[in-house]
């Protein structure tokens, strides 16, 4: 009984442990990545390489490129309808994320246009603050 | 930093082994080398010449029948004599969906070419997931219907099939997408019983579901099976 307490005590230190790190590891930096992660690589994959004909990519895409000044919103609003990446048809809606601030998104698209292979400027969060400041009416309240 | 390290080696050492006892208590010790038989099973007494016989019945899918995305239908019959793994999941899922699909891809990969291996997925929406969707889904995924079913019916049939999975299911307008299901993998075989639960998001659990499925087909083909 006292070998088993003992061992469950470890397993929970052990676990509160690794917890903490990954506290101290979620700085700023890596936010992009982080939030990419829990938001978009359930579809897009964690290497941005989406999923055949279904959900576009990411890495690669010249969408990124041709529709720059409407990421943002897209992100927060989502998407439905046709698009065309990389010559491709894809008619899979995106959910928007409300929730996220200029800043969050910021760091997403940071995140995007610079990995998976993507080489593309970054954004400033001005830049983003303009794009949203255009789908503002599309906000519930 | 060694009295570091130390701890570390300890407590990974620790945790492998906790994963190894949760291991061996989830696998009966019927399995001999092979995949254990999961769910409910009951011990049947029968008489043979005069003596008292148990045999141990184990939890088997019952029969179904849903539409698949060619308006054909799946019976159980379609899956008689052969290994399967079935999913539940829906089109507009924004969450695991399709981090599950793409693992079911490599799955679909694997076993292309190898007829006695077929994959099953359940849509739990079948309101908006009709068989027009469903088709329009596995063409965008570019697989073949003989060997990879989208399938759709009664939403009570599908639920409650879900439970015989084993798998979780359930509509809840709380939940982004308005479903609440999970991403398990369940391998099935020839004779319909249950001997595998995977994670479908995780490629690492997927990857045991790939060495798994060679075990349960007949010894003669198996190098060909076995070759991903």
């Amino acid at each position: 009984m006292l070998v088993k307490t003992k061992f469950l005590l470890y397993t929970a230190g052990i676990a509160a442990l690794l917890t903490l790190t990954r506290c101290f590891y979620s700085d700023k930096q890596n936010e992009g990545e982080q939030l990419y992660t829990q938001y978009c690589a359930n579809c897009h994959m964690d290497d941005g390489s989406g999923l055949r004909n279904l959900i576009p990519p990411l890495a690669g895409a010249d969408y990124l490129e041709n529709h720059r000044d409407d990421l943002a919103c897209i992100i927060q609003h989502g998407q439905t309808g046709n698009i065309v990446v990389n010559g491709k048809n894809y008619n899979q809606g995106m959910p928007g994320f409300e929730h996220l601030s200029k800043g969050q998104i910021t760091n997403i698209l940071n995140y995007v246009q610079t990995n998976f292979g993507n080489k593309n400027p970054r954004f400033s969060i001005q830049e983003v603050e303009k794009q949203l400041f255009k789908c503002r009416h599309l906000l519930e309240h | 930093m060694n009295k570091n390290n130390l701890r570390l080696y300890l407590s990974a050492a620790l945790l492998g082994l906790a994963a190894f006892a949760w291991q061996s208590c989830s696998s009966p010790a019927e399995q001999a080398g092979g995949l254990p038989y999961l769910g409910e099973r009951q011990l049947v007494q029968r008489e043979v010449d005069g003596q008292q016989v148990t045999d141990t019945v184990y939890h088997r899918i019952p029969d179904f029948a849903f539409i698949n995305q060619d308006s054909q239908v799946v019976t159980s019959l379609t899956v008689q004599d052969k290994v399967y793994v079935t999913d539940f999941f829906f089109t507009t899922c924004p969450t695991i969906c399709p981090k599950m699909k793409s693992q079911m891809l490599r799955i679909y990969e694997a076993f292309e070419d190898d007829p006695r291996v077929m994959l099953l997925s359940h849509t739990i929406d079948p309101k908006h997931d009709t068989v027009a969707v469903l088709r329009d889904y596995a063409d965008r995924l570019q697989v073949n219907s003989d060997k990879w079913q989208f399938v759709t019916g009664e939403k009570d049939s599908i639920y409650s099939i879900a439970l015989q999975y084993m798998v979780s299911a359930m509509e809840d307008e709380e939940e982004p997408g308005g479903f609440v299901h999970s991403g398990a993998f369940v391998l099935v075989d020839q004779n319909r019983h249950v001997r595998g639960i995977y994670d479908g998001t995780d490629p690492v659990q997927i990857d045991r579901l790939l060495r798994d499925i060679p075990t349960l087909l007949p010894k003669k083909k198996k190098k060909d099976a076995g070759k991903n």
